[in-house]
């Protein structure tokens, strides 16, 4: 009886000693999600559950190997013990309750993890191929290879893949999600702390599989807006209509035109103005092609339209690149 | 010349080469013939090395001679079912139908490909000691890994075999296996299944890991992929008809008296592992054979642009392989169970309970599969009834953790301990190990950001050195006498564990714990930000010592052969039969046949007998 109590005590201590050591080396990176939160509560009561049954085992085991050891000159066999039913039955049930609850709060946990909090999210779509992760924006309209999150707000991840199986996994987000051909599968997330992470492909998708990572920020929404804006801009640039809508604000055309159907201020609006025709002050009508278009800009007295006055505005020196551009955007406005 | 021609491995080897290009030259002439290509970035399309392949495990089987009991018995010759083999080494290279010959071959062939498996661990290993690529392309580092993989599985599937098929008949006191000629068709097959597993590294490699996911699996233009499915679908015929022959055996052979609760505790993990390999095998052979077809014949099976399913070959692929790793464990399982009360003199304690725990785990493993799918993108509501049931193994591998504890419980283990009982207790804390890291990957939540890491990596070498690995050092130091009449070195044994354990140790933990911070698994290179490189380091020297550890037991067993300690009767004072008897074993087992008269593990019940052997012929 002496030996169960000390191997009792002894359990206890080596339990304490291995649930405080395993904690104290740090077993998990950075939470920065929401849903890393009720994981890593879930994860803590393994660690307690792993201390305690581990010191379980081993300690009766060492035990027994050191204090029951054959004695010099014993020959005899140990004691006949067969075995015990009420014992058995106690380390078959009570493990399956301690089963049963575990898997309780592993799905309570679950839960937790996949709530939603915001139904109205915003939908980012991610594409996954080999080797490479890109992002697109469908509210903003751009496309991007790095993910920008703002800070405490759920998204969800709309993810695909081109050629093979590839897996979304950021380890400070805790979860992870296979992305898979011929299918979209989703990811709500919701950060939570501010920084630079990656998400790193977790399924093996070829051989260069260790370099497909990307960037992800978590950044406060102020941050998250300018970066927006800077995305938009820099889509923007990369279209012929993106580069003539930057060049008529920064000569200043739409001081006086209108993009919209209603009037300008004191010029014709551009809505629909191209391949229309163009009532003059002579009475006479020319069709809004390029060639006109070009010379209005070039030299704006040449063709007088019905009721402005062509006086008001100054020749403008553009490059045909630039006019170009500007055409492209005027036939992009209808 | 002539001598090594007469050799029946040689000759299949030589078969099997001469199948091979007769497959590849009858698919050219038929492409050419048809005005398709006929050659490819492998000398020739893949359809040609498939065919090839498939020919050539024909030629081995027909030439090296295992079949020819079965020719004969088709041209209406009568044949026996009685193995006679000549002395000398010879018959260890021929289709020899005595079960503790095949069982050697097992055993061996599976030693020497483990030495090829752990050099590819190795090789990989130090790639991964320091960060950016060393010596390595990264398509070479998958398939090393890959090759690691798979080839430890047949190692795996090879050491069980050996210890099931040399001692299931001992123990139950038959002369042989039920089906002999069986027994050595299913070993023979896996000679050229290996043959081919090894050409697919020449072959282009295979960069899928051993689990061969389409659409990656399906696309990658290597013809080592195809070469890699061929192999494992070959290696499942020996495990099917191993299972079925065991299965056969204990039902029909066991000595007069041997009711189902008298029978050694290591009868029923094989019975049990036995139950899956006959039942669940033909689904990682079926899934193979899919992509196999996917990519020859362009069948859409797991092409999303034909309207196939690439989640789908998950729930075939892993509905054997869940179930497959407990065909790795058990046996070790039951070895554990089996040796214990020899070294600690106790009676095995719970010994129903243990028997009926190693068949629940059997049981409760076929509706466990999913629990590797978790991220897959599979129903996510159908996730958390696979987490109840896979959390549910953990309570038969409970029962048999308390249960050995109690049979060590006051237990008179002689000092110093004897290698096979260090080897059973160091099987009993590493797959504690194993056990305790395992339901944080079956509960969904947790699982979500452990699944595919290191963790993973960790927590499966923890089973697997637990549930086989050790087991098995500790059967080959505890058996070795009765095959060889010579006992094995203890001191060099005792350095092979004592070098071996901690270096695991260290190794798996190290594995976890980088895991845990964002290692992923099978990544040829990682992250210099995450500061994994002094772990990786001791990760890869822990790899090293094990190798060493590996590397003395390999030289305890060549000086043994030789000039080892003389060791004919019951070296351990075991009460199991076969120790009842002279070593070596007779070529015929048991002279007398024996009748069970007691309980197997009544050690400390004076007076008690397992069995008694009938007085005369």
């Amino acid at each position: 009886m002496i030996h169960i109590v000390v191997v009792g005590i002894l359990v206890i201590i080596m339990a304490i000693l291995t649930y405080v050591g395993a904690n104290s080396v740090g077993l998990m990176p950075v939470q920065a999600s929401a849903q890393a939160v009720p994981i890593d509560w879930m994860w803590g009561w393994q660690v307690v559950a792993i201390s305690f049954l581990f010191a379980l085992i081993v300690v009766p085991i060492f035990y027994s190997l050191i204090v029951f050891r054959r004695k010099k000159g014993d020959t005899s066999d140990a004691e006949h013990i067969e075995g015990n039913t009420p014992l058995e039955i106690t380390w078959t049930v009570i493990p399956l309750i301690i089963v049963v609850a575990f898997a309780y709060m592993g799905a309570y946990s679950l839960g937790e993890s996949r709530r939603i909090t915001d139904p109205n999210a915003m939908i980012i779509k991610v594409t996954a191929r080999q080797f490479s992760w890109t992002f697109e924006y469908p509210e903003y309209g751009f496309v991007s290879n790095e993910l920008h999150l703002p800070v405490w707000k759920q998204v969800v991840l709309k993810m695909e893949a081109v050629d093979v199986i590839h897996s979304f996994w950021v380890p400070e987000f805790r979860v992870k999600q296979d992305v898979v051909p011929g299918r979209v599968t989703e990811y709500r997330i919701t950060p939570n702390l501010v920084g630079s992470y990656k998400v790193r492909c977790a399924e093996l998708c070829g051989s260069n599989h260790a370099d497909m990572e990307g960037a992800v920020i978590i950044s406060t929404q102020a941050d998250y807006d300018t970066w927006v804006a800077e995305q938009v801009e820099l889509a923007a640039a990369a279209t012929p209509e993106g580069r003539g809508k930057k060049l008529i604000t920064a000569n200043g055309c739409i001081g006086c035109h209108s993009v919209t159907p209603q009037p300008g201020v004191s010029a014709p609006s551009w809505f629909g103005l191209f391949g229309s025709q163009v009532l003059l002050a002579d009475g006479s009508t020319v069709t809004a092609d390029d060639a006109y278009i070009t010379e209005s800009i070039l030299d704006p007295a040449a063709k007088e339209v019905e009721g402005y006055s062509p006086t008001i505005m100054k020749p403008f020196t553009l490059t045909p690149d630039e006019i170009a551009d500007i055409l492209a955007y005027i036939k992009s406005l209808k | 010349m002539k001598k090594i021609f007469s050799i029946p491995l040689i000759r299949g080897i030589i078969w099997q080469v001469i199948g091979l290009l007769v497959g590849i030259g009858i698919v050219v002439g038929i492409r050419l013939a048809m005005g398709l290509p006929a050659t490819g970035p492998y000398l020739v399309t893949e359809h040609a090395w498939v065919f090839g392949g498939f020919l050539g495990t024909l030629t081995f089987l027909a030439g090296h001679g295992v079949m020819d009991g079965w020719f004969k018995v088709w041209r209406g010759e009568i044949v026996s079912d009685h193995h006679e083999d000549k002395p000398g080494w010879e018959k260890y290279f021929g289709p020899s139908l005595d079960h503790k010959v095949i069982g050697i071959q097992y055993t061996v062939t599976g030693l020497i490909v483990m030495i090829l498996g752990g050099t590819f661990a190795l090789i990989f290993r130090t790639e991964l000691a320091f960060e950016g690529m060393q010596f390595l392309q990264k398509a070479q580092y998958n398939t090393l890994m890959s090759m690691h993989g798979i080839v430890m599985i047949v190692v795996i599937l090879l050491g069980i075999g050996g210890m099931m098929n040399y001692l299931v008949p001992l123990l139950i006191g038959a002369h042989d296996m039920a089906f002999p000629r069986l027994n050595s068709f299913a070993f023979w097959i896996v000679v050229p299944a290996a043959v081919w597993l090894l050409s697919s590294m020449a072959l282009g490699g295979i960069e899928t890991g051993w689990t061969g996911y389409p659409p990656l699996s399906a696309n990658m233009k290597l013809v080592g992929q195809q070469m890699f499915f061929l192999a494992v679908f070959i290696v499942g015929w020996s495990s099917i008809l191993g299972g079925l022959n065991l299965i056969a055996t204990v039902v029909r052979m066991r000595a007069k008296g041997m009711i189902a609760f008298r029978m050694p505790i290591f009868v029923w993990a094989s019975i049990a592992t036995s139950l899956i390999s006959l039942t669940a095998t033909q689904l990682i052979g079926l899934s193979f054979q899919m992509v196999m077809f996917q990519r020859l014949f362009g069948m859409g099976f797991f092409d999303p642009n034909k309207g196939g399913n690439p989640v789908l070959f998950q729930h075939l692929f892993w509905f054997y392989s869940h179930p497959a790793v407990y065909v790795f464990i058990l046996p070790g399982l039951g070895i554990v169970s089996e040796l214990l009360p020899v070294f600690t003199r106790k009676p095995l304690f719970g010994y129903r309970w243990i028997a009926m725990s190693s068949l629940g785990i059997a049981l409760v493993g076929f509706l466990v599969w999913a629990h590797h799918m978790f991220t897959s993108g599979m129903n996510e509501y159908l996730r958390v009834p696979f987490m109840y049931s896979t959390l549910l193994v953990a309570v038969p591998t409970g029962v048999k953790f308390f249960s050995w504890t109690a049979t060590i419980w006051k237990g008179k283990i002689d000092n110093p301990v004897p290698t096979p009982m260090l080897f059973t207790v160091g099987a009993i804390l590493v797959f504690l190990l194993g056990g305790l890291t395992g339901p944080p990957n079956a509960t969904v939540s947790t699982d979500l950001h452990l699944h595919d890491t290191y963790w993973i990596v960790g927590h499966f070498h923890d089973t697997m050195f637990g549930g086989f690995m050790f087991p098995f050092f500790a059967a080959l130091y505890y058996w070795f006498p009765k095959a060889t009449g010579r006992r094995m070195n203890e001191t060099l044994g005792k350095i092979h564990f004592w070098l071996m354990t901690p270096s695991f140790f260290v190794m798996s933990l190290g594995m976890m714990y980088i895991g845990l911070h964002g290692m992923r698994r099978r990544i040829a290179d990682y992250d210099p930000a995450m500061n994994f490189q002094p772990m990786h380091l001791i990760i890869t020297i822990s790899g090293f010592l094990i190798a060493l550890s590996v590397l003395v037991f390999f030289i305890n067993l060549i000086i043994t052969m030789r000039k080892g300690e003389v060791a004919r009767g019951n070296v351990w004072n075991s009460r199991s039969p076969e120790w009842l008897v002279e070593s070596p074993m007779p070529a015929h087992n048991y002279e007398h046949p024996f009748e069970v008269v007691g309980e197997p593990y009544d050690y400390g019940l004076s007076g008690s007998k397992y069995v008694e052997f009938a007085k005369h012929k």
